[in-house]
């Protein structure tokens, strides 16, 4: 277990990551990854029982995490990286031909760590819940972990997958919702208002908790409150307030930055904020 | 004298019933999925004996395909079911991104395909499935034609790792192949050897092409017909072997001309050994309601049609 101190850290290494990768190579989305730089690595520091090496596709007798809105991958590339995953060195081909890291995650190349496709919305929590039953088959008490994006939820899949879990009590998955609140044309509220998602999770019979996703010691006491719900017949939402473009000004709170990547002099501004507490890759 | 007989017809979505029930209690990694259609499906004796191992979904087939995906993850060999509509069409960017694009062992059950699920209507007959499900890198295409030979391929899938599409339908058919044969995916079956013409069959027309083989005999014919119960990967040694003696072609199935079985010959033999080519398929249409029978007379998948494109593909091999 890594203290908060070095937990923040490595924070601020992935973010300085995060907008190299996707500078290199003039695309990528840095503002959802920035926001969720917290969440990831909370998870994978600290909250995950997990094993990097050798990898295991099946996941057996460890957690298992899926990222369902696909396209914050700089962001778990990065943390998979640093938690040993593959080389950082790797994260240098993110986005160009032949590489392992492509613009969307994909288990086609072979990248250790990542379990499914993702970019098309709103199918990672259906998966989620199919590996959860595939755990409570293998009498696995391990935990699976999704991610989703809070404009992924306007996809209708992500409901039909919610009335699944509470009916069938997968009560060994933790997902959470980034709740930013911003897409790729503007505020979700603005975008297609989804109103209170709080009480449409507690209607769809999900135990529910919220917290502020860019404030580390509040999301790792959030995941492990979580964990006190597992087994209780209840699949479990965290709300995850995030600001989109988090640690970097000039990003932060806007949706212009959702999918676009700073410019020669944005990276230089970029990196001033961000101490480089590991090495660049 | 027939070349073939039959004692019973049955329905080929049986098969997949009477497979899967034989594949769950000879391998426990074997799971189910249903949304809603168990009994279509004959997928409760599945449910009664393996309530563990057995998912009803619900209404959402989406979520069942990203299910099924997710199970594979821990070792588990799913079996999805519902009709061919809803397995392919309805869920193809969950199929294309969750399953294909991701590689996992998932197992794609399709009744109702084609015109002869009869009285519902064009809402239900999918004629496209073949077509969007062999466009997909790493996908497995599988018709058989009959109760016999869908019990043996759905147990020879869960042998075969990776992404299959398995196509069935709901009417009775003459049940005529091998209660003991094995399935081996991506070898075709020649039925009857002949000089003058080639028929490649799949899933409900096979019979159909069988009768017109008689037919054709009797107007002095002779016909050589290959059952090409798969048709990706397709048994390309098959087809052009046959073609090289016949040197002229008859596909026929129960699908769109565009996209299916007789596409992916024309395209192989266009390349390797170019021939005249005949379809019996539907022709860029909708279907409708009516009888399975009735059906497959008006869109020209009947027997007399195979029999008619086979003297037409000789009359264009002859000028």
């Amino acid at each position: 277990m890594s203290s908060i101190n070095e937990l923040a850290n490595i924070c601020s290494q992935v973010r300085r990551d995060i907008v190299r990768m996707v500078h290199a190579v003039n695309s990528g989305h840095p503002g959802g990854s920035l926001g969720c730089t917290e969440y990831f690595v909370a998870l994978y520091f600290n909250i995950m029982k997990h094993r990097p090496q050798p990898f295991n596709m099946d996941g057996t007798g460890e957690d298992v995490f899926f990222l369902s809105n696909g396209h914050i991958s700089p962001v778990f590339y990065s943390v998979l990286a640093r938690s040993g995953y593959f080389d950082v060195k790797e994260l240098a081909t993110f986005r160009k031909l032949n590489s392992r890291l492509q613009g969307h995650p994909t288990t086609h190349e072979g990248l250790p760590g990542v379990r499914i496709a993702s970019g098309s919305l709103g199918q990672g929590m259906s998966v989620a819940i199919g590996t959860a039953l595939s755990k409570k088959l293998n009498n696995d008490s391990c935990t699976v972990y999704s991610l989703h994006g809070d404009g992924e939820l306007q996809e209708g899949q992500i409901w039909e997958a919610a009335m699944y879990a509470a009916a069938n009590k997968v009560d060994n998955l933790i997902s959470t919702i980034d709740v930013n609140g911003q897409q790729i044309d503007g505020s979700t509220d603005n975008v297609l208002h989804m109103g209170d998602l709080k009480v449409k999770w507690h209607a769809f019979g999900w135990e529910v908790l919220a917290c502020d996703g860019n404030n580390l010691e509040e999301i790792i006491a959030t995941l492990k409150k979580a964990q006190t719900y597992k087994g209780k017949g209840k699949p479990i939402m965290i709300l995850m307030q995030t600001a989109m473009g988090k640690g970097v000004d000039f990003m932060e709170g806007t949706h212009k930055w959702h999918g676009v990547a700073p410019n020669d002099e944005q990276l230089k501004q970029a990196l001033s904020q961000l101490p480089e507490t590991l090495r660049d890759y | 004298m027939p070349k073939f007989s039959f004692t019973e017809k049955k329905d080929t979505r049986s098969g997949f019933g009477a497979g899967l029930s034989e594949l769950g209690k000879k391998n426990d990694q074997v799971v189910a999925l249903c949304a809603d259609l168990t009994g279509s499906l004959k997928m409760d004796v599945f449910q009664k004996e393996h309530p563990d191992r057995f998912f009803q979904i619900g209404i959402a087939e989406a979520n069942m395909m990203g299910i099924a995906a997710g199970l594979t993850i821990g070792g588990k060999i799913p079996f999805t079911g519902t009709f061919a509509n809803f397995s392919t069409g309805r869920v193809y960017d969950q199929i294309r991104q969750s399953i294909a694009y991701s590689g996992k062992n998932v197992k794609i059950c399709a009744s109702h395909a084609g015109l002869t699920l009869g009285e519902d209507g064009a809402t239900h007959q999918i004629l496209e499935d073949i077509g969007l499900m062999k466009m997909l890198p790493g996908m497995v295409v599988i018709n058989p034609c009959d109760y016999n030979q869908t019990k043996a391929a759905t147990i020879a899938i869960a042998d075969y790792n990776g992404p299959v599409y398995l196509r069935f339908g709901r009417p009775a058919v003459p049940n005529f192949t091998d209660s003991n044969q094995k399935f081996e995916i991506g070898k075709a079956i020649t039925l009857n050897e002949g000089k003058d013409v080639s028929i490649f069959a799949t899933g409900h027309l096979v019979w159909k092409a069988i009768e017109a083989i008689d037919e054709l005999e009797k107007q002095g014919i002779s016909a050589e017909l290959i059952n090409i119960h798969t048709i990706k990967p397709l048994d390309e040694t098959a087809v052009i072997n046959s073609v090289k003696k016949t040197k002229c072609v008859v596909t026929a199935e129960e699908h769109q001309q565009n996209g299916g079985l007789g596409d992916s010959i024309a395209q192989l033999l266009s390349r390797h050994n170019p021939a005249p080519i005949e379809f019996v398929a539907v022709n860029d249409s909708f279907g409708e309601s009516g009888t399975p029978d009735q059906l497959m007379v008006k869109y020209g998948l009947d027997s007399k049609d195979i029999v008619a494109k086979a003297i037409k593909a000789i009359a264009r091999k002859n000028q």
